[in-house]
């Protein structure tokens, strides 16, 4: 049994099959509507969070499997005081596989260590999202053909931006990668990227300040939100939130098979007239994610796609 | 410059992270120390790190264990010195695991509510730790 804890919880060749059986879903969702008849899926959020929530019920719901789970920790045993330890445990007897969302970083490996079942991670504070990883990495594979040879632009809050810096682990194991890091001083990528994962691969990246500098050479543009939540000061918040806005003019300095990307939700760091343009990509993604999931929860309960009689990787 | 006596017997802690001596003084409870004499010099110039802090002790330390400075910092060396010579340089272990050793300081980590749960850390390639879970740093703070 493994569990999705950490996007480098699987490796980049497993990375890619399940991204080939995400493209197949999406290619012919029909094929897999009974694939995960009578199996269920137990959405654990810690925190609200409609779309990741909705996103891994509704890749259930598409599989034929079930949900069940609770939106929140207010309406679950965490109220009463109830260990993550204990949750997975009790909730292994109810489900066959589990999706957690959860405040604390590291929740979800803790729940892991005890489970009886697959777990995945729904996003953990501000420590890891895997499957927002997955996701962006298909978009940008379905958008430009290839996760090799790209130029990638990250833009706003690198600092405290955990799909930021999943993302960057995952495509710095890809073949001739370059890195873009663009944001204010305060918001910086942690050191430990650039010691870590950057140094020791040799991968060329600039840091800079100027989104409008930046644009004309990116084959990606990874927009991210300044989060309140992540900040100790509401000062620090209201000075850094508007720091980069993306708008219509600022495109007409892209390359025309530029693709957009955002997390989502956004505040104001995309203007709305960005939407109707054909390179923003944000809605796509979040589309994705649904073909994403249904092909993670497949793989992690050992379901074979049935166009090839085999599943993504054992587990 | 100031200048502290050399030693005879005894041992140097150095490269120690300026502004952390004081703490680690602290971790291996050498204000416990009777028998010895302990000098903890501050932000002493230095070519590699720019400054740094030093520890001095002269007298009998077959007692301490100095394993604990191999995963607190990574770049400390440790010299026992032996009739005003060195007689041999210890180099800390560097577990690849440690179990509630040190303590995660993220108040965002799952182990700052969890009953009962294990404080772990990693140890990574750049010989750091890391909490298992939450995968922060770990860190000495100065005082």
């Amino acid at each position: 049994m493994r569990h999705l804890i950490d996007p480098a919880d699987f490796t980049l060749e497993e990375t890619l099959r399940l991204m080939d059986l995400a493209d197949r879903i999406h290619d012919d969702p029909a094929a897999y509507r009974d694939v995960a008849l009578r199996r269920r899926l137990a959405t654990l959020f810690y925190e609200p969070s409609t779309r990741t929530r909705l996103s891994f019920e509704a890749a259930m719901l598409n599989l034929g499997g079930q949900v069940i789970g609770f939106p929140d920790a207010g309406v679950s045993s965490a109220a009463k005081g109830e260990t993550v330890a204990d949750t997975i445990r009790i909730v292994s007897c109810y489900a066959d596989i589990a999706a957690m969302r959860h405040p604390k970083e590291g929740a979800p490996a803790r729940a892991a260590r005890y489970s009886g079942i697959p777990v995945i991670n729904a996003g953990d504070g501000g420590h890891s999202h895997p499957t927002q990883t997955l996701l962006d990495m298909m978009t940008i594979r379905r958008r430009k053909g290839t996760l090799d040879g790209l130029t990638i632009g990250f833009c706003g809050d690198l600092k405290f931006g955990r799909t930021v810096h999943s993302l960057i682990k995952s495509l710095a194991r890809c073949e001739g990668m370059r890195f873009v890091l663009i944001s204010p001083e305060e918001l910086r990528v942690p050191d430990y990227i650039i010691e870590e994962v950057l140094g020791p691969r040799g991968i060329p990246f600039a840091e800079v300040r100027s989104l409008e500098q930046a644009l004309p050479e990116l084959d990606i543009l990874y927009m991210t939100r300044v989060q309140r939540e992540r900040f100790f000061n509401e000062e620090d918040y209201v000075r850094l939130k508007n720091s980069y806005i993306l708008t219509a003019e600022k495109m007409a300095l892209a390359r025309p098979d530029m693709a957009v990307l955002h997390p989502l939700p956004r505040v104001n760091e995309i203007s709305l007239a960005v939407d109707s343009d054909p390179r923003a990509a944000y809605f796509e993604q979040a589309h994705n994610g649904v073909f994403m999931r249904m092909a993670l929860i497949m793989t992690l309960l050992g379901l074979k796609d049935p166009k090839t009689g085999e599943v993504a990787f054992p587990c | 410059m100031l200048k502290v006596d050399e030693i005879q017997n005894g041992v140097v802690i150095d490269h120690i992270t300026a502004g952390t001596g004081l703490a680690l003084y602290h971790l291996l409870e050498l204000e416990k120390l009777t028998g010895a004499s302990v000098a903890l010099l501050q932000n002493v110039r230095s070519e590699k790190a720019g400054k740094k802090d030093i520890i001095k002790i002269e007298g009998d330390v077959s007692h301490l264990s100095f394993d604990i400075l191999g995963y607190l910092d990574p770049r400390i060396s440790i010299t026992v010195i032996e009739n005003g010579a060195i007689a041999r340089k210890v180099r800390p272990a560097q577990p690849k695991k440690l179990v509630n050793v040190i303590k995660c300081t993220n108040p965002r980590c799952i182990t700052a509510i969890e009953e009962e749960c294990d404080h772990i850390f990693l140890l990574t390639p750049s010989g750091r730790y890391r909490c298992a879970y939450c995968e922060q740093e770990f860190r000495v703070k100065p005082q």
